[in-house]
């Protein structure tokens, strides 16, 4: 079974601008897949590439087995884009709109999988509407409505939330979770790192062009970021020796990162030597936040 | 195919949908151009025996019209497509250049036509116009839109704002087409400008077009069929190159 998408060595400059400085990524089948990185760092450069809205400098892009430059048409058929900017056509209703997007894909008779899509992203009422009259959300629907019009296997998303009310945030989701169960690989970029650790099974991280991070997103947190542990303390003072590990306070608690769980106990020994008593206790799971920020800072 | 079809299809719509703008003001353009120089030169030019000068000027302005506005659709289509982004919708698309190229192509001429047939039926209430050569009229017609739409390919997908193209409509298409001949016979030109009409394509094209309809023209049909004919291949292999190569379109 080939990939669902796989990238070799792909570069990219735009004048002395490096984009893309050698990207190599599989992405299997099936898979819920999130590219993260701070702006800049090629995500829509890597997949602009492979939809064949811009082209390599060198390497090889492979979607569901088809190289994106020689056997593009077989590869765009099984590749659908939410770009991350709201375009429309102004001349056309939502309907002409998919109608046509379906017939460029050359597909006729394709009203009850429109119909379908319409009804999901909650557009019925607004079928009929030209673009021009729709706001921001709408459009962002329609977007992921054209996308996924010709039923590809391989659903990228960019930036799809950016500016989307929480509504149609969660909708989105759950219909966009229902395809990736039926089996569409889902390739997500988002700012909302929260998004992509509820969402994603597997991220990569960017920055500058290059992957600095490929992991499960289980992996990622348990790896990279440790243990945090919030205490109350009475006194409201820290042992020297644990001054290093101070990353945050507040109020009344202060905020320690440990490597790993077995450093508490050395913690509270430390406490404990210098009588100071622990008042409340709490161990904060890393978030994909946190786990992101020393990635990026690490590289 | 049927992916171009769809395409074809949307960018006759494109048009169709606002022809007020699209197809009624060319006609009324043309209508005022006859009036306004018939009143003035009806009774001092004559530029074929037997044929009134207000006669004479209708397939000029018929065809004039024609090759503006099929560039006007191909390359104002692209560059507003350009421009506000939503050119992604064909280019993720498995379309071929070919096909794209071929869409816009005959989009652009369908207009053109479409812009000559009115500017010819609202123009004979004021002057007989009968065509002679109804083939040699189509098939000037037809190339005629069909380079029109491909040089609108070429400078839409050139041009990245708005003025870039209005000033190639300006400078370049409106002189080439005023200057071709529309308002009278090169042949009444001084030496000079009759050899620097005959470099200008444009002329061939009205020149052939006017043919169809007198049996009488500057140059031979054959001559110009064979000039408008080689612009088109020309144009079209440029255009085609451009979508090929994704130049300004696929970064």
């Amino acid at each position: 079974m080939p990939f669902a998408i796989e990238i070799k060595q792909v570069h990219k400059r735009f004048g002395s601008l490096r984009a893309l400085g050698g990207i190599s990524l599989e992405i299997p089948q099936g898979e819920f897949f999130g590219l993260l990185g701070p702006n800049g760092a090629g995500k829509t450069t890597l997949i602009s590439i492979l939809a064949g809205l811009a082209r390599a400098d060198s390497g090889e892009l492979r979607v569901m087995g088809y190289d994106v430059v020689s056997q593009y048409r077989h590869a765009r058929r099984r590749i659908g884009v939410v770009p991350q900017e709201l375009v429309f056509d102004p001349f056309f209703t939502v309907r002409e709109t998919l109608r046509i997007q379906s017939g460029y894909f050359g597909l006729r008779d394709n009203d009850a999988w429109i119909d379908e899509i319409i009804e999901r992203l909650d557009l019925t009422d607004k079928a009929g509407a030209n673009m021009r009259q729709l706001s921001g959300g709408m459009k962002r629907r329609v977007l992921v409505a054209q996308a996924l019009v010709h039923r590809p296997p391989v659903i990228i998303l960019d930036e799809p939330t950016a500016g989307v009310d929480v509504e149609l945030r969660q909708g989105l989701w759950h219909f966009v979770r229902e395809l990736n169960q039926a089996g569409h690989t889902v390739v997500l970029t988002t700012h909302y790192l929260e998004e992509a650790e509820a969402l994603c099974s597997r991220i990569a991280m960017l920055k500058q062009g290059v992957i600095v991070a490929l992991d499960t997103t289980r992996n990622l947190l348990r790896q990279v970021a440790g243990v945090r542990l919030r205490l109350r303390l009475a006194p409201d003072r820290l042992p020297a020796a644990l001054g290093t590990k101070l990353i945050g306070a507040d109020e009344d608690s202060r905020v320690l990162a440990l490597d790993s769980y077995a450093q508490i106990e050395s913690v509270l020994a430390d406490l404990r030597a210098e009588s100071i008593q622990v008042q409340e206790l709490e161990v904060l799971q890393a978030d994909l936040e946190d786990v992101f920020v020393q990635v990026m800072r690490r590289h | 195919m049927p992916g171009f079809w769809t395409l074809l299809h949307k960018e006759l719509l494109r048009f169709w949908k606002v022809s007020f703008q699209t197809i009624a003001a060319p006609v009324l353009s043309a209508l005022l151009y006859l009036l306004i120089f018939s009143h003035a030169l009806e009774s001092r030019v004559q530029v074929f025996p037997n044929v009134p000068y207000t006669s004479f000027l209708i397939p000029g302005l018929a065809m004039m019209s024609l090759l503006q506005n099929a560039f006007a659709n191909s390359s104002s289509s692209l560059i507003q497509s350009k421009v506000t982004g939503n050119i992604i919708f064909v280019l993720l698309t498995p379309l071929a250049p070919l096909e794209i190229f071929a869409a816009y192509v005959l989009a652009a001429a369908v207009r053109g036509v479409v812009v000559a047939l009115g500017v010819l039926l609202v123009t004979s209430v004021f002057a007989p116009v009968s065509v002679q050569h109804p083939l040699w009229a189509l098939a000037f017609a037809v190339l005629g839109g069909g380079i029109m739409g491909a040089l609108g390919i070429v400078a839409g997908i050139w041009a990245d704002k708005f003025d870039q193209l209005a000033a190639f409509q300006n400078f370049i298409i409106v002189p080439l087409t005023f200057l071709a001949g529309v308002f009278y016979s090169v042949q009444s030109l001084p030496v000079f400008w009759q050899h620097a009409s005959h470099l200008n394509p444009f002329f061939y094209m009205i020149d052939g077009f006017r043919y169809g309809f007198f049996s009488a023209a500057d140059v031979s049909p054959g001559v110009s069929v064979t000039v408008v004919g080689g612009f088109l291949i020309a144009l079209s292999a440029l255009g085609l190159w451009l979508l090929q190569a994704g130049y300004k379109l696929r970064h």
